[in-house]
């Protein structure tokens, strides 16, 4: 297909000797490199490309920059490559690019849903999500569904992504956000003085305005000025620039969050290299120079494809070589606009007429527009356009501003385009970022970042300083004042300031929405906000019912709620709001912009923290052993603990019993390594254990064990585990798998803020050590063999501790038990730790030694009672809940923590959830964990609840199925039946019992 | 993100190294078991939620380890100051108010 809109070669932007394929919705196509997908549309003579979401409208481009509404597009060839809702304004062309519309399923031109939005758009006036789609709730999921199906959002690839990402920080002095003429001035300024200076700007060149003006520096095209700026700060060594690279957020203590886009200009999945980059930037000072957007006004059927902003024409015309139309007429509040036109002509295509709202104007651009012969229609507006795939004419009429109507009968002019300047808006989104309220300006018309209290400087277009002589100026001004706040330089720009003449221009108009002979209910739609077809009909219609304030009225009409956070309509969205209302515009509220600018990638955002890097993994010195015996893990906090160790063709349960009968008929082995330890010295040592402990600790001898409970200041359980005495002033203390770091801060915390006078000290020693416990009525045999010392019951009692070496190995040996029966736990040093497994499986190899996991410890231990905390316990649940009084403390004389709150009123209810045992009828029936408890199984839905589940098994032991589980005063109601209604509809029963299952007197452990 | 400066290690350094551990200046009474259980209730749950100044108790975790002051704006996230534990905060609400 030819590019029929291609005009003859005149910028550097466009690279004629490269052509580049594309394809869109299916059709193949041709561009050029440094073409966008949306200039090269345009060159190709696409008028519709998407459909708009409500109403099914055809759509074309508006704009050239971030404020597109409508070009936006599903780029990428695969499943694994495509990128939902890239702007196509913003997509740099590449050879092979594949482009879809996101909207008007199944093909734009001819849309399914058009016939249904044209009924289902006069069923949907404003407030229609939020009067229908709330009520009932529940239908809301199958609503979207349709609305997204219908109307098009883009879609989320369903293949992995197989693009790298990365993340960089930086620290620097002065921060450029924007590389126009104020950006380019500032980084220069700033520069010079020798600070560390970044500058990055969202295009794939620096330049800004720059790059569609045709204004002269120092009597040459403007690009000459940028190219040898640009030039001078690529080669001074404390300037970064950024090309490509957007600042999508703007955060406290002036950090910028900026995504480069390396490689996605170059094609799809460019692999060994780096697709997107994250930099972190933490700058001193900060210089916003974003520049500002052009607003297009408010006229009927102005969506029609071909109505465009006046300087994307521009741009359009003088950067990508691309005049989108053949007849123009142009719509404009202000002098500025006028160039627009006389571009237009000088690429050779007719300007049917300029449409000037204001009375008159003698400024220099309206001159020149005379003096090529071009009409100007002052004190007029076009009130609609004709046409639905592309325009076809408007109608002009004479209009009074004051009272908002025509004064005179419409005019029909046959056009193609229509172009509209209302004006500029500053892009005030990034200081919005941080918190800062915007400000209106009577003499811009505009919104200006507010006041902040980030180390933020603004200049140029930002601070509605739109002359290009004053905005380079102001640059440079701001640039040396920056650096300076930054402890570098003087505060002034020394160097020498570049020759522009600015043309004068008479006053703009403040003008936002144009009227029509009917009113706004009755005249032709006049879009406000193109990507949520919000028109200002309905805004009127939001008004009239009650909602004044702007953050309403975008709730109630979604205006501003795209993708592109209402870049194009806000403004105009308020000043019709102010006007319905007889309000300013500050009146109605401000506009608060928040982060991204654009949308961002996940991948960017995640950077390499992904997959095996997205979480650090820790293994003991022992998990090479428990890989080669086909170990099953689980996931422990970052630990990768054994699960269970299947043999082959063995079921889970089967290994679970298999293990279970092992250790309680002979000898088994468990990889404990992961427990905490925390090495507790000083001389207050013990007087500290006193009080964060529930029991006491004054009397533990050295060589002795303990089990401790710990409980926050309410009272309640939040880990519990061993502390041994090593010495008269040393302890060291296991906390749970997953706790120990908690354990750790919440020790410090007290000593730290609460009790500085204790002299004690903690270091984390998990990793120091390596644990193995041997479990069973075999396991002394186990250790006798390969231990250095007597370890007979009269010489190493339960809940002793002696030192020994071990396989040759210098080893702490805790006679403690988790499964009730004999037991020793084995410490060495972490790297002898895998040495000595070894030994003992060796030595245990006669006993038929059966390494378990993580599966078979909980059952064990559950046979027993015992509890894990996290698991039988959520923060809610005290020791007397747990029928664990025996570990407090009576007699203590300080008042530790959780004490004081066992006697508050709430937790002395003796209908509080309780720990029990529950035998299930069936025997066989392993009661799912979780399981709400009741009383009376044939009470009405909602059921009162009792308690629930905590802990379930089949026990191979005893030869039925047990559980642990909190029922409300259940400590008084051993021998009752409960009832547990399950979510197949079944109700099972469950007796109350003891939750000591096995060995209730403790004799195993005790041998 | 904050920039926090560790009064102990004297170094500004990114939020990601800090957890906030709630509210400053609380102190355990030394007579829990005289209290009423309102007095008690007082001291474990109510915290205050002010729109400005609050003193804030922070905790160098990836540090070093140690809990320390800060004085922010809760609106604007301004830190006036950072101080070691046992200091009394320079900067205060009633202070601004004047
Ligand atoms: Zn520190």
């Amino acid at each position: 297909m030819r590019q029929v809109n291609r005009i003859a070669a005149k910028s550097k932007h466009i690279n004629r000797s490269r052509i580049l394929s594309f394809t869109f919705n299916g059709k193949e196509y041709q561009g050029y490199e440094g073409d966008t997908v949306a200039s090269a549309l345009l060159a190709n003579g696409v008028n519709v490309v998407g459909r708009s979401f409500k109403y099914s409208r055809p759509r074309g481009i508006i704009t050239a920059d971030s404020q597109e509404p409508n070009a936006i597009f599903q780029v990428g060839s695969t499943q694994a490559t495509t990128i939902p809702n890239p702007r196509a304004t913003q997509t740099e062309l590449y050879q092979g690019l594949v482009a879809t519309s996101t909207n008007g399923w199944p093909n734009v031109d001819f849309d399914l849903m058009s016939t249904v939005g044209k009924v289902g758009g006069s069923m949907m006036p404003p407030g229609f999500y939020y009067k229908t789609f709330m009520y009932p709730q529940s239908l809301w999921m199958s609503y979207e569904h349709l609305i997204r199906k219908g109307a098009g959002l883009g879609t989320s690839p369903t293949q992995a992504d197989p693009d790298s990402y990365d993340k960089i920080h930086h620290h620097c002095d002065v921060m450029i956000v924007g590389a126009g003429p104020a950006g380019l001035a500032a980084a220069l300024a700033a520069a010079d003085t020798g600070a560390r200076v970044i500058i990055s700007d969202e295009q794939n060149e620096f330049g800004g305005h720059l790059l569609c003006s045709t204004q002269q520096i120092d009597g040459q095209l403007p690009n000459l000025w940028v190219e040898k700026i640009v030039e001078k700060l690529s080669n001074m060594d404390n300037v970064l620039l950024l090309p490509r690279s957007t600042v999508f957020g703007y955060y406290d203590h002036n950090l910028l969050g900026i995504n480069e886009r390396c490689t996605d200009h170059l094609g799809e999945h460019k692999s060994k290299t780096i697709r997107q980059r994250m930099h972190k930037v933490r700058a001193k000072q900060v210089i916003l120079a974003t520049g500002a957007h052009e607003r297009p006004l408010v006229y009927g059927n102005n969506d029609v494809p071909g109505c465009m902003l006046a300087n994307a024409v521009s741009t359009y015309i003088n950067r990508y070589e691309v005049v989108p139309g053949n007849e123009l007429v142009l719509m404009t509040t202000n002098d500025n606009a006028y160039k627009t036109a006389i571009d237009w002509h000088q690429a050779g295509r007719q300007v049917i007429a300029i449409v000037d709202t204001r009375a008159t104007s003698n400024g220099e651009l309206v001159k020149q527009a005379k003096q090529l012969d071009i009409d100007i229609i002052f004190g007029h507006g076009v009130i609609n356009v004709k046409g639905s795939k592309r325009v076809k004419g408007v109608d002009i009429a004479p209009i009074n501003v004051n009272n908002h109507c025509l004064t005179g009968s419409a005019k029909h002019f046959s056009c193609d385009t229509v172009a509209s300047s209302g004006g500029w808006s500053p892009v005030i989104h990034l200081s919005s970022h941080t918190g800062s309220r915007p400000v209106w300006k009577d003499d811009i018309a505009g919104f200006v970042p507010g006041e902040t209290v980030q180390a933020q400087h603004i200049c140029g277009g930002l601070e509605g300083v739109y002359s290009l002589s004053k905005v380079i100026n102001d640059g440079f001004s701001t640039g040396a004042k920056a650096a300076q706040a930054a402890d570098k330089g003087e505060g002034r720009y020394e160097g020498s300031q570049p020759h522009i003449v600015d043309p004068q221009e008479d006053a703009s108009m403040a003008l936002f929405h144009i009227p029509h002979s009917k009113r706004t209910s009755r005249a032709p739609k006049q879009f406000v906000d193109y990507q949520n077809d919000v028109t200002a009909a309905g805004i009127e219609l939001a008004n009239r019912e009650g909602f004044e304030s702007i953050e309403h009225v975008k709730r109630y009409t979604a205006l501003g709620f795209g993708t592109d956070q209402g870049k194009l309509g806000n403004i105009n969205g308020m000043a019709i709001t102010a006007k319905s209302l007889g309000k300013t515009i500050p009146e109605t509220g401000t506009t608060i912009f928040r982060p991204m600018y654009t949308p961002t990638t996940f991948g960017a955002l995640a950077g390499s923290d992904v997959k095996h890097l997205f979480d650090p993994v820790r293994f003991s010195a022992m998990h090479k052993w428990h890989l080669d015996n086909s170990a099953e893990f689980e996931d422990v906090g970052q630990w990768k603990r054994p699960w269970y160790f299947p043999q082959a063709g063995e079921t889970m349960q089967q290994s679970l019993e298999r293990e279970c009968l092992a250790t309680r008929n002979s000898v088994g082995i468990l990889d404990a390594s992961t427990l905490g330890k925390i090495d507790i010295q000083g001389k207050d040592a013990r007087e500290f254990l006193n009080r964060v402990y529930t029991n006491p600790w004054s009397k533990l001898a050295v060589g002795k064990c303990r089990y401790g409970v710990m409980c926050k200041e309410d009272g309640m359980v939040f880990d519990d585990g061993v502390t041994a005495c090593l010495d008269e002033n040393r302890f060291i203390m296991t906390t749970t798998t997953g706790g120990a770091a908690g354990v750790l801060q919440w020790l410090e915390l007290w000593h730290q803020t609460e009790w500085p006078e204790l002299e004690v000290y903690f270091s984390t020693v998990t990793d120091h050590w390596s644990t193995m416990t041997i479990s069973g009525p075999n396991s002394r045999k186990v250790l006798e063999k390969i231990c250095d010392i007597d370890v007979s019951n009269d010489n190493f009692k339960y809940m002793d501790w002696i030192e020994a070496n071990v396989a040759g190995v210098k080893a702490r040996i805790f006679r403690i038990s988790f499964t009730g029966e004999l037991s020793f736990e084995i410490n060495v040093q972490a790297n002898y730790g895998m040495h000595t497994w070894q030994a003992v499986m060796a030595a245990g190899k006669e006993f038929n030694i059966t390494p378990y996991g993580t599966e078979t410890m909980h059952i064990l231990r559950a046979e027993k009672g015992f509890i894990i905390v996290g698991q039988d316990t959520d923060g809610s649940v005290t020791p007397q809940d747990l029928d664990m009084d025996w570990v407090v403390g009576k007699k203590k004389e300080f008042s530790f923590i959780g004490k004081r709150s066992w006697t508050r009123y709430d937790n002395k209810r003796d209908d509080r959830k309780q720990m029990v045992g529950l035998k299930p009828k069936d025997p066989k029936f392993v009661l799912p964990e979780g399981a709400q408890i009741v009383f009376e199984p044939n009470q009405s839905i909602p059921m009162t609840m009792v308690g629930h589940v905590t802990s379930s098994y089949y026990s191979a032991c005893m030869g039925y199925s047990f559980a642990l589980a909190v029922v409300k005063g259940g400590i008084n109601r051993k021998g009752q039946s409960v009832f547990l209604p399950l979510s197949d509809g079944t109700t099972v029963e469950a007796e109350i019992c003891s939750p000591v299952f096995y060995d209730p007197k403790g004799d195993r452990q005790n041998v | 993100m904050l920039l926090i400066k560790c009064p102990y290690c004297e170094e500004q350094r990114e939020e990601e190294e800090f957890s906030p551990a709630g509210q400053a200046h609380i102190v355990r009474p030394l007579n829990p078991e005289e209290l009423s259980d309102e007095q008690w209730a007082r001291y474990l749950f109510f915290r205050k939620n002010p729109r400005g100044l609050h003193h804030e108790l922070w905790l160098h975790a990836h540090g070093c380890r140690k809990y320390f002051n800060m004085t922010r704006n809760t609106v604007t996230y301004q830190i006036m100051e950072t101080y070691k534990m046992g200091q009394q905060p320079s900067v205060t609400a009633s202070q601004e108010v004047k």
